[in-house]
């Protein structure tokens, strides 16, 4: 598969069953079902919108970035990718994608991992992973921490190097950006609009997104 | 005095997990071209502080692992280090083999036929392993492959190395914190080679010489030395020594 497949939605807004606008910092969860399709838009252009997955009837099976990136052969998602769980059960597939490339090895941030990389001040910044274990708390002794598989980040650029070097780039995001995934099978969706302060990557100021969802 | 060393040899489809201290090293030998050990690392006190794939890459602005890189916990601690490597590449992107995968590739064995020949899986090795230690197929994380290379093209596309791991080459680890280590000697996922790999790793734990102001892991980075803070007050914390 090669990346950067652009595709363009024939979806309506006015169409979507749902619609809501998750300003930076803040997170949401929601099961699709299957057939049903969830657009998150990069409103304002080079967000991180951090996203995992978990088969809703079983949720101890998490997204696996390494599954998906072996089975497709290749480290970037974009339209016609097929996201899979550790088990190897079809979660969602890339539908549409106008952004053309989402990082799947960047992880979400956290405190302690902002004070490995940026200094250990940073530890009380607000970060995805405490969006995500306040997300997955909702859901009373179902999830903990266990299952903060690694995530997708939506519109990050996070290129390896054919050297083996990981870099964070400038986004290939921009305002409207969107990116269209079918759920194939009953999927949880848990998503943190990013907050980072200390990543050139979003002009150090971190925007809204939207998530639209249609029937089919 | 210094405490005998341990030999053990962790035969092609052979798995294996135990706790080690921090002040281990483990140093891996290839007895074979072509080995692929597949490594599961977590915090031996607390399993759900575990090896971290996206914070050790993104800290270190790297998708493979070498001489001088650390195994990063999801709590921005080192579990342990990469003190010394004579391959330049240890892969962190391409997981275990599953059952399915070498069924497909290698031809379907069983037991009953093969007996203890018979080809065993990454998935089916951890899953025995994880719930050995109470744990379960939801505490898998991505493995780190020693002694594999699968490089990235500009597009994204994965490729395996043939002859990246020849006889003899090593890898050593030294174990900054009390781990819990998971091992599964079974095939890369991306290894295109027909033949099942049949290539025993021998692995020798020794105590490791103290860490001193020059160490080739601590220095790598301000990221890598921050990641050693975080540790050393986390043992300070919890065992009221300064490790």
């Amino acid at each position: 598969m090669a990346t950067l497949q652009y595709k363009v939605s024939e979806r309506q807004v006015e169409e979507a069953i749902d619609n809501y606008i998750v300003p930076a910092g803040e997170g949401w969860t929601k099961i699709l079902e299957p057939g049903q399709v969830l657009r998150i838009v990069d409103v304002e252009g080079n967000q991180a919108a951090d996203t995992l997955f978990y088969d809703a009837d079983h949720p101890t099976d998490h997204y696996s970035a390494i599954n998906t990136i072996q089975r497709q052969g290749n480290v970037y998602l974009t339209t016609d990718s097929v996201l899979v769980s550790e088990s190897g059960k079809e979660l969602v597939e890339i539908v549409a994608d106008t952004c053309g490339r989402h990082d799947t090895l960047g992880g979400a941030c956290s405190a302690q991992s902002n004070t490995v990389r940026y200094s250990h001040d940073t530890l009380p910044m607000h970060n995805c992973r405490d969006t995500f274990m306040l997300q997955l708390s909702k859901y009373g002794s179902q999830f903990n921490k266990r299952d903060l598989a690694p995530n997708v980040n939506f519109f990050m650029n996070v290129p390896v190097t054919p050297e083996g070097g990981l870099t964070f780039e400038d986004g290939v995001s921009a305002p409207g950006y969107y990116v269209e995934m079918k759920a194939v099978s009953r999927t949880l969706v848990l998503i943190s609009n990013c907050p980072q302060l200390n990543n050139p990557c979003n002009a150090y100021n971190p925007t809204p997104i939207q998530l639209l969802i249609w029937d089919k | 005095m210094m405490s005998k060393a341990l030999t053990k040899i962790i035969p092609a489809g052979g798995k294996w997990s135990t706790k080690i201290r921090s002040g281990k090293q483990l140093t891996f030998t290839a007895l074979g071209d072509g080995a692929n050990l597949s490594l599961l690392l977590y915090n031996a006190d607390d399993t759900s502080e575990r090896y971290n794939m996206p914070d050790t890459l993104k800290a270190q602005h790297t998708a493979h692992l070498t001489t001088g890189n650390v195994l990063m916990s999801d709590n921005g601690r080192v579990l342990a280090s990469m003190i010394d490597d004579s391959l330049g590449w240890h892969d962190t992107i391409s997981g275990y083999a599953t059952r399915l995968m070498i069924d497909e590739r290698y031809g379907k064995t069983t037991y009953q036929e093969q007996r203890n020949d018979w080809y065993r899986s990454g998935e089916e090795n951890f899953a025995v392993e994880l719930f050995r230690n109470g744990l379960s197929n939801r505490d898998l994380i991505p493995v780190v492959n020693l002694f594999s290379k699968v490089s990235c093209n500009e597009d994204g596309s994965l490729h395996f190395a043939r002859s990246h791991c020849k006889k003899g080459d090593t890898v050593t680890l030294r174990v900054e914190m009390d781990v819990l280590i998971l091992l599964s000697n079974t095939p890369n996922p991306l290894d295109p080679s027909s033949n099942y790999p049949s290539v025993p790793v021998e692995i020798t734990i020794t105590d490791a010489a103290p860490v001193e102001e020059n160490d080739i892991c601590v220095n790598h980075r301000p990221e890598n030395r921050r990641a050693f803070e975080n540790t050393w007050d986390y043992c300070l914390l919890t065992k009221g020594g300064t490790n």
